[in-house]
């Protein structure tokens, strides 16, 4: 699925999730994996799943340089490796943690503030002629902030990488809403 | 299994570990770090063969698993010796040998302070092993130890790597057997499927019985899973020629009147045609491989692909299959033949494919394996060498050869009618493999005949280990095909690069390889006329209790043909020059 990010970029990306045992040296197995087969990843976060003895990458893969299939493929060989998601950007939840400090004299900070304000960023933290800021949100919406704060100078800014669950179903959520109709199916 | 508490170390649970899992030979070299292990071997059933290069242990335990099925188990210390090992354990993953490394590793408190011998071996081996690990208490020890078998036996096999700290093995620990449950349960990853979709195979059934011109390409992975006879009940059930790949010679009886040989870059006429013009390659247990397909978009253009393999990533990795069935490839041949058998009892006609094997019978007679005599008084064939070294062998005999022309003479001209008496390196292509697994080979099947063929390159990569056959009273016999010359790359200088010869000249008498080989213990003999070749050949045959080494001097000019170019298309395959002249009967 190809999308177009703000910056004019064609992103040819799939999302894997995936659960691996919780130990020492799994990640740099998958990394190790992924740069032999030149595999590309644009971005990954890590950290304990629901159950403490796996943890769950979240990788951002590029589909340019090798088809899904065979990633998830090869990645199942690694005996670490216990289940993968391939998760449809249009059919899951995803969100990603951006950090920025950005310069802002006293004349730019109001502009800034309000920025922050129609993003619903955070502002962290005021400096005498800087300011540090957070936002969290869906990958999109941080890609436009993004390209926003270009206008200023950016002193430093880091992103997390998006961590992502599948939606809901539409029976589940229906049933959530309405738990009197139990069993009904739209 | 035990069921007794006992406290022991460390060392004394790997080895007892290795005894449970039924390992009889060792192949190795002790050091710092693994001398703990070293201790109660000699107490143990385990023979251990001390080698002269831990690359040599290696190899002897890839040998080892070639013949006997049986997973090789290589030992060897810590830092270089690690690093000695990485070739034979990337040759093991490329051609999934079933092996287990044990390399020592420096205490816990050590790692990664750049401590004596110390290398980071799980690292450095992590993408030429199936899996590895460093085995952080001795407690872990059995568990590492089932694992590391089960993973290499089990599924595709390859090499698994069990690196372990000194401290570890001091250590003591109270003795455990974990069952066969604890061990698939410790690796909630790892479940490989055995069983073929049924549906899939009744499809694949369907096609082979509908299909005009089909082939049956056969690779290692038939082998791998002990298939032969499965594999020879479906060729004649169905009447549908073999190819065999350089991994799977022997798996099919080059005998059989359906065979076609190897099939690739250096393959028969007749194999690799074959396929091109087939409209159904029934895939079995075989990847696909570059050296098969030349040319990728000139690659058998009109076949329909059944791909019968037991690891699901190689599934369109390299050509997309029309019917895909995972699964272990006998239990799948199995179920293939009944499902044949079932369609054709209910009714369903197989097509006649006369009239292509009758085309495929045509190339055969036109364009056979063929070569020059040499002119009277001029260097040796080597295709004549080993043409009568296979006249004086049985089917048992069993040929380990190295790798460059000498190996695609071998896998070509040699007749292979049993499966596992023949040994190579394929995927990674090891010069020097030839010697150290030949040893591996006959110390797994002492009662048979090894033969290795080596050339003279790579017979200086690794000969030191006849020193290890001779102390160690494991004897083969080997056939030095010497031409002076890297001869694999000399052909592709001559063809490819206006004959600028770069760095191939080895020379012809240095070294001495009769006075070598006598001073390692062998019998050493040197053959330069053909009448001296039957007589070489009887005279090391009639040899059993030490090794022998024949050195033949043979013809440096000699190509291996056929050959297809790297990067053409197997239709522009290059013959034989006497064949030239009958190049439009391949259409």
């Amino acid at each position: 699925m190809t999308a177009f990010n703000p910056h004019g970029k064609s992103l040819n990306h799939g999302i894997l999730s995936v659960l691996v045992q919780n130990r020492p040296g799994v990640l740099a197995r998958v990394a190790s994996l992924f740069a032999r087969r030149g595999y590309n990843i644009f971005s990954l976060a890590v950290a304990p799943a629901e159950d403490e003895s796996q943890s769950r990458i979240t990788m951002v893969v590029d589909l340019e340089s090798a088809p899904l299939d065979q990633m998830v493929k090869q990645l199942f060989k690694l005996v670490d490796v216990v289940k993968i998601s391939e998760l449809d950007p249009r059919r899951s939840i995803e969100r990603e943690l951006l950090l920025a400090t950005v310069e802002a004299d006293t004349d730019q900070r109001s502009e800034i503030v309000e920025l922050v304000k129609i993003f619903e960023a955070k502002i962290l933290a005021v400096g005498s002629d800087a300011v540090t800021m957070s936002l969290e949100g869906h990958p999109d919406k941080l890609d436009d902030f993004e390209e926003l704060l270009d206008s200023y100078a950016i002193v430093e800014l880091q992103r997390t990488g998006r961590v992502a669950l599948p939606k809901l179903d539409r029976a589940t959520r229906l049933r959530v809403a309405n738990p009197n109709q139990k069993g009904q199916v739209s | 299994m035990s069921t007794t508490s006992t406290r022991m170390t460390g060392a004394q649970a790997l080895i007892k570990a290795l005894e449970m899992e039924q390992v009889d030979t060792i192949f190795g070299l002790p050091g710092g770090c693994i001398l703990p292990a070293y201790d109660p071997l000699l107490e143990s059933t385990i023979r251990h063969v001390l080698v002269r290069h831990e690359q040599g242990a290696g190899h002897m335990a890839e040998g080892y698993a070639h013949v006997t099925g049986r997973p090789g188990v290589a030992m060897v210390t810590s830092g270089p010796a690690a690093t000695n090992l990485v070739t034979p354990l990337m040759d093991a993953y490329m051609d999934s040998i079933p092996m287990v490394g044990i390399t020592g590793q420096v205490g816990t408190s050590a790692i990664g302070s750049d401590a004596f011998q110390e290398c980071d071996t799980v690292g450095i081996t992590r993408s030429c092993t199936k899996h590895n690990e460093l085995v952080m208490t001795a407690d872990d020890l059995p568990l590492a130890v089932r694992q590391a078998f089960h993973l290499a036996t089990t599924g595709r096999p390859g090499p698994v790597l069990l690196d372990i700290p000194k401290d570890v093995l001091q250590n003591e620990m109270t003795w455990h057997w974990p069952t066969d449950d604890e061990v698939v349960d410790s690796l909630p990853g790892y479940r490989p499927t055995m069983k073929g979709h049924p549906l899939m195979i009744k499809e694949a059934a369907r096609m082979i019985l509908a299909a005009e011109r089909p082939v049956l390409y056969v690779g290692g992975g038939m082998l791998k899973a002990r298939a032969a006879e499965i594999l020879r009940e479906l060729a004649e059930l169905t009447g549908i020629n073999v190819v065999t790949t350089l991994m799977a010679r022997g798996v099919f009886p080059d005998d059989h009147e359906l065979c076609l040989g190897m099939p690739g870059m250096h393959g028969t006429i007749a194999a690799t045609t074959a396929m091109q013009r087939s409209d159904l390659l029934i895939t079995l247990g075989a990847r696909f491989d570059d050296r098969i397909t030349g040319r990728l978009d000139g690659f058998a253009p009109d076949a329909k692909i059944i791909h019968v393999d037991i690891d699901p990533a190689e599934q369109g990795k390299v050509r997309r299959p029309d019917v895909s069935i995972v699964g272990d490839c006998r239990l799948v041949t199995e179920e293939l033949v009944q499902a044949i058998r079932d369609l054709t009892a209910s009714g369903v006609k197989p097509t006649d494919i006369s009239p292509w094997k009758s085309r495929i019978s045509g190339w055969q007679e036109i364009f056979p394996l063929t070569y020059d005599d040499a002119a009277p008084g001029a260097a040796l064939k080597p295709q004549y060498c080993l043409e009568e070294l296979r006249a004086a062998s049985t089917d048992d005999t069993i040929l380990v050869s190295g790798v460059g022309q000498h190996q695609m003479w071998a896998s070509l001209h040699w007749k292979f009618n049993k499966p596992y008496s023949w040994v190579n390196s394929g995927g990674l292509g090891t010069m020097g493999f030839s010697i150290p697994a030949a040893i591996g080979a006959k110390a797994g099947r002492p009662d048979a005949t090894v033969w290795a063929v080596d050339g003279d390159g790579c017979f200086q990569m690794t000969a030191q280990e006849l020193v290890t056959a001779t102390v160690e009273r494991i004897p083969i016999k080997v056939a030095l095909l010497n031409n002076s010359y890297l001869g694999m790359v000399r052909q592709w200088q001559e063809m490819f690069y206006d004959e600028r010869y770069s760095e191939v000249y080895l020379s012809t008498d240095t070294p001495d390889y009769v006075k070598w080989a006598e001073s390692m213990g062998c019998v050493g003999i040197r053959v330069e006329s053909p009448e001296e070749v039957g007589p070489a050949i009887e005279k090391a045959n009639s040899i059993n209790d030490r090794s022998v080494v024949v050195e033949f001097r043979t013809d440096a000019d000699e190509k291996v043909f056929p050959m297809v170019p790297a990067g053409v298309s197997n239709d522009e395959v290059l013959v034989h020059p006497s064949q030239e002249q009958y190049r439009a009967q391949l259409g």
